[in-house]
């Protein structure tokens, strides 16, 4: 069981509490997809990913990125029990959508720094700290079904 | 992952505009590092304050970026360029490479991680996606020039 801090508990709350679902997990998924072209492998549905320009304006990438904010949502609401309301979701990762955990990381940090540039001087060490182990535990959670 | 010409031309589009808060930023950048990761305390166990905004910090910031300016100067060769710096942190500092890296396995980002989050902070509208992939490729660039001379 992850112990949190009171203060961890408000930093991440107070966090996510700022984020707009229809900005956020977009542009997230978006910069995962151009900083690190190889995540591309798993939209091949998705139609025209071929450029920077493409991807923030593809409409598909858009609407996923707002899916994996929701998992977000469901994370913070569910703080004390992330490993478990996860276990679902990291069988679909891992046996229908073969997705490597590695890439799991690379979106956290995709996300971290989308937030960082929203919340500019406000997303101090300490809200970075608490932000970071969030992310790390739903990382987690998300690859323990890869067994 | 090399970088291209296009690549490096970016880096110093970028660099000139942060230049002017490169202590900055290199004194925010450490002391994430430090408050965000404390397993890189031990390197600066010497030190009489590790706190974000302390004195040890913001000169050591200052260090740091005058390097990476360096390094934006030397982008054409990082790894001659670099080698004086890779020996000092390989054979007296003995820093564990991992540190400098966006990515090390299994531990989530470390020194280059925490740069890219200060730019973020210091320059949200210039942190588009393209300036993010680029920094990032270069930043793997200069941390893998650091760890060439450890073995």
């Amino acid at each position: 069981m992850v112990a949190w801090t009171d203060a961890e508990r408000n930093a991440i709350t107070s966090v996510f509490a700022k984020l707009n679902p229809d900005v956020v997990g977009p542009n997230a998924l978006a910069r995962c997809l151009i900083v690190y072209p190889w995540t591309q492998r798993y939209f091949s549905k998705f139609g025209n990913l071929y450029s920077a320009e493409t991807i923030l304006g593809n409409p598909m990438v858009a609407a996923h990125g707002k899916v994996v904010f929701g998992g977000l949502e469901m994370a913070v609401k569910n703080l004390d029990d992330i490993k478990k309301t996860f276990a679902p979701l990291s069988e679909l990762h891992s046996e229908k959508l073969h997705v490597d955990p590695d890439n799991f990381r690379l979106l956290a940090d995709c996300l971290t720094l989308v937030i960082a540039g929203q919340m500019g001087a406000a997303f101090t060490p300490e809200v970075q700290a608490a932000w970071q182990k969030f992310l790390a535990v739903v990382v987690s959670a998300l690859c323990r079904q890869y067994y | 992952m090399s970088l291209t010409d296009s690549d490096k031309a970016l880096v110093k589009k970028v660099w000139a505009k942060i230049a002017p808060k490169a202590d900055e930023i290199g004194a925010d950048a450490l002391g994430r590092m430090l408050y965000v990761y404390p397993q890189t305390r031990t390197y600066f166990a010497h030190w009489p304050d590790m706190s974000p905004g302390s004195a040890p910090v913001k000169n050591h910031g200052k260090t740091i970026m005058k390097a990476v300016g360096d390094a934006v100067s030397k982008i054409d060769d990082l790894v001659g360029g670099l080698s004086a710096l890779s020996d000092l942190h390989a054979f007296k500092m003995r820093v564990d490479p991992g540190n400098f890296r966006v990515r090390a396995p299994y531990i989530q980002t470390i020194l280059a991680h925490n740069l890219l989050v200060s730019l973020a902070v210091f320059f949200p509208a210039d942190f588009t996606p393209e300036v993010h992939v680029t920094m990032d490729k270069f930043l793997g660039a200069v941390a893998a020039a650091l760890s060439a001379k450890y073995r």
